[in-house]
């Protein structure tokens, strides 16, 4: 913490550069765009907080006393796509890494700001569109909007909520080319390849799906509307379709999706690690092309989702094989920050906190992953609360305590305030403790056979439905905790100095928060990534 | 692009120079191609499944279509393509009414191709061959002729949609080019566009033998 001595609260920067409502709707400074992101993804996830919150009253009882079977089926839909759509795959990209790659990289911005303004709007585009079918009265499909029910049964609004996610789809797709541009052409002087921070590596990997799987996606969807809409037959089993072609084409992308969820978590963490052990991560490039391996295998199982579908036995054997290999280089990352961490100089910090959860959670979702892998476990579990269960390890025990971890990191970046040391402590305990109850019991819910999708059960289930229940109230106030103090901190919170972690990288380099152009000086780069050893022979000298 | 396409005669800040520039916009154009080729390839995932499982109605249908328009088309956009190129050689040397020319016969063989297409759909619609609740069809195979209609109609309605939308981007490139918004070291936005136009065409020389030409030997 040696630069603190300029005095950052007089300095311009990007927020306090321009005011009024036009220079941020119009903005062009990804960092302002990250902002807009944060606060709509933020609005998304506490919408679709509230529909999982209601999801849980519901099963806090045996009875479906609370709302009908049909709208038990709305909501469970709604809280899918919400979360999946509006909140899991931009959380990370869109907001960290558009505000940290061009500063991670030496970048001004990123290389088309103009698109990536564009992507803020078409996002909220096909969020209206979304927002407008739930008050239409929602869908029923849930979020897979499988066929013939999607297309041909059901009386719900699919075509406005499925063209939402078209929409969403290509927002996903402008912010992901527009990551790869940048990364491949905005590197600022010396900082090659394998100088490059993991959290860039890891969007570079996240930015390959987005542009390869998104539109395939996207053709399904469109395919879906127009079966309803012009009474055509493309899944039509009756017409000579073929529905199980369409869970082909969703998997195809919405396989990858979850890939899209988890890599830029593995990126945060990456960079978590590193900084709070003060250490150079063990094995650079393997976790480097992990993140490649993880991508270009996530291409490549989406029929571990079609087990009971009609599949033949040879595609559902070698679909089992290829999804057990996704464990490989996921495997490689977890061991690789373990090494990390051993003999380093670790400190308890929030983030900290955060990430070592993560690797906690994630190797429960990713090991039970494995195991739904196995042909014959899944023909078991096919469909239960154990899925639900392995999927909210990774996307939320995962994907969101990374998210979470790399916002108290980064957020002294942000907004060059920090925030409440001790509460945020409480909120990482209670949200990893609450998790856990949460899901934890979903396992052995699943295991014993309770169908997922179903608004009532067996009273031997009860039990554990409370549990389940009773955690996710935790869950919730633990969620509070950071919308609270962070916008109290955006006021209140104490100023931070450029670099308040003493951690290494380009960003912390710059001022907090940075000026609009990210840099006074060009940076340019001599030295590898994570040289922690340098940085403190720096200090000392 | 609309990413830099008010920035093409200067160098946008976030840029340290023209090559940068270029490099970034023609690199985003591939990428963005990459997607399109994703979005046409799960049509043709269709297709291919479809194709697989119904042979026979597949011919049935391509028998339905008129070979002599299709083949005119193609030649007429391949023509297209050739005068987009020669809109880019004018733009990197540097001769405005060139890439202003080239660009109107461009949109002009476009402007031909849609029109033909427009009366192929219009003939399908007379004969009851557009699919959906007035689609007839007096012969065996009936459910998978339709298949082969709802394919030969997304995937060339598609192929038009993109048709329409790069003739649109062409006019204002065309207006650009006359108020001499492009010169021989910084024309990203013609390259772009012609790039785009190119990948159009391309999907057109896949559609047309496997909607037109395949199955057509087999005599039913």
């Amino acid at each position: 913490m040696s630069d603190t001595v300029t005095t950052p609260a007089r300095r311009r920067n990007y927020l306090n550069a321009d005011y009024g409502i036009k220079s941020w709707l119009l903005t062009q400074d990804h960092k302002r765009i990250a902002i807009l992101y944060l606060v709509s993804i933020t609005f998304f996830f506490v919408l679709g907080g509230v529909m999982a919150a209601l999801i849980r009253v519901e099963l806090a009882t045996p009875l479906g006393d609370m709302v009908e079977p049909d709208t038990y089926n709305r909501l469970f839909t709604a809280h899918g796509v919400l979360m999946v759509f509006l909140f899991l795959i931009p959380s990370i990209p869109a907001v960290l890494g558009n505000f940290l790659i061009p500063l991670m990289i030496g970048a001004k911005d990123l290389a088309f700001p103009k698109l990536n303004l564009g992507s803020w709007y078409v996002y909220n585009l096909g969020a209206v569109l979304m927002v407008v079918a739930l008050l239409r009265g929602g869908t029923d499909t849930g979020w897979t909007f499988y066929t013939p029910y999607s297309s041909t049964f059901a009386d719900s609004e699919v075509i406005l909520t499925a063209l939402g996610a078209f929409v969403v789809g290509f927002s996903s797709i402008m912010t992901g080319l527009n990551f790869i541009v940048t990364i491949h052409r905005m590197r600022a002087p010396g900082l090659t390849w394998f100088r490059l921070p993991l959290f860039v590596w890891a969007h570079y990997g996240t930015s390959l799906i987005q542009i390869l799987g998104t539109p395939v996606v996207a053709i399904a969807i469109l395919l879906v509307a127009a079966e309803r809409l012009l009474h055509i037959g493309i899944f039509d089993p009756a017409l000579g379709g073929d529905p199980v072609l369409f869970q082909h084409l969703f998997w195809f992308y919405s396989h990858p999706a979850v890939y899209i969820m988890i890599l830029p978590s593995m990126g945060v963490i990456s960079e978590l690690i590193t900084a709070f052990s003060r250490k150079r991560i063990f094995g650079y490039k393997f976790v480097a092309f992990s993140s490649l391996a993880i991508a270009v295998l996530g291409f490549l199982v989406w029929g571990h989702h079609l087990f009971v579908s009609s599949q033949s036995i040879y595609a559902g054997l070698i679909f089992s094989v290829l999804s057990m290999l996704v464990a490989v280089p996921s495997a490689v990352k977890t061991f690789n920050w373990t090494a990390t961490l051993y003999q380093g100089s670790i400190s308890w910090q929030t983030p900290m906190i955060y990430a070592l959860g993560f690797i906690g959670l994630f190797v429960i979702g990713g090991l039970t992953g494995t195991m739904l892998a196995t042909l014959g476990i899944d023909m078991h579990v096919h469909d239960t609360y154990f899925v639900v269960a392995h999927f909210h390890y990774i996307m939320v025990g995962g994907a969101i305590m990374a998210y979470l971890g790399g916002l108290h990191f980064w957020w002294p970046k942000i907004t060059g305030r920090m925030y409440s040391v001790f509460w945020s402590r409480i909120s990482a305990g209670l949200i990893f403790f609450g998790f856990n109850l949460t899901f934890f019991p979903q396992f052995l819910l699943g295991y014993m056979g309770m169908p997922r999708r179903y608004h009532a059960y067996p009273e031997e289930f009860q039990i554990l439905n409370v549990l389940s229940s009773a955690g996710a109230t935790i869950l919730g106030v633990g969620y509070l905790l950071p919308l609270i103090y962070f916008t109290w901190s955006m006021r209140y919170g104490e100023r931070a100095s450029d670099n308040p972690w003493g951690a290494y990288g380009l960003e912390w380099e710059t001022s907090s928060p940075p000026p609009t152009f990210n840099f006074d000086e060009p940076p340019v780069v001599t030295t590898e990534a994570y040289d922690y050893l340098a940085m403190r022979d720096k200090r000392v000298a | 692009m609309q990413g830099e396409s008010n920035e093409a005669w200067g160098l946008a800040h976030h840029f340290d120079s023209y090559d940068q520039q270029r490099e970034a916009s023609y690199l985003g154009m591939w990428v963005f191609l990459v997607t399109e080729i994703m979005f046409f390839g799960g049509l043709f995932t269709a297709y291919i499944v479809y194709r697989s499982s119904q042979g026979a109605a597949f011919a049935l249908g391509s028998h339905e279509l008129d070979i002599t328009l299709g083949a005119i088309n193609t030649a007429v956009l391949i023509g297209s393509s050739l005068t987009m190129a020669l809109a880019v050689w004018a733009a990197q040397t540097g001769r405005r009414k060139a890439i202003v020319g080239f660009i109107l016969a461009t949109i002009l063989l476009g402007g031909v191709f849609l029109g033909i297409k427009v009366v192929e759909y219009s003939a399908k619609f007379e004969h009851h061959l557009v699919p959906g609740p007035n689609f007839h069809w007096n012969g065996p195979e009936a459910s998978g002729v339709e298949m082969f209609f709802n394919l030969y109609f997304l995937m060339t309605g598609l192929h038009a949609a993109h048709m329409v939308i790069g003739i649109g981007i062409l006019l204002v490139v065309a207006v650009l080019a006359w108020r001499g918004a492009f010169t021989p070291e910084n024309h990203n936005l013609v390259e772009g566009v012609g790039l785009y136009w190119h990948f159009v065409d391309i999907v057109w020389i896949f559609l047309f033998p496997l909607l037109y030409l395949l199955g057509r030997n087999i005599q039913v």
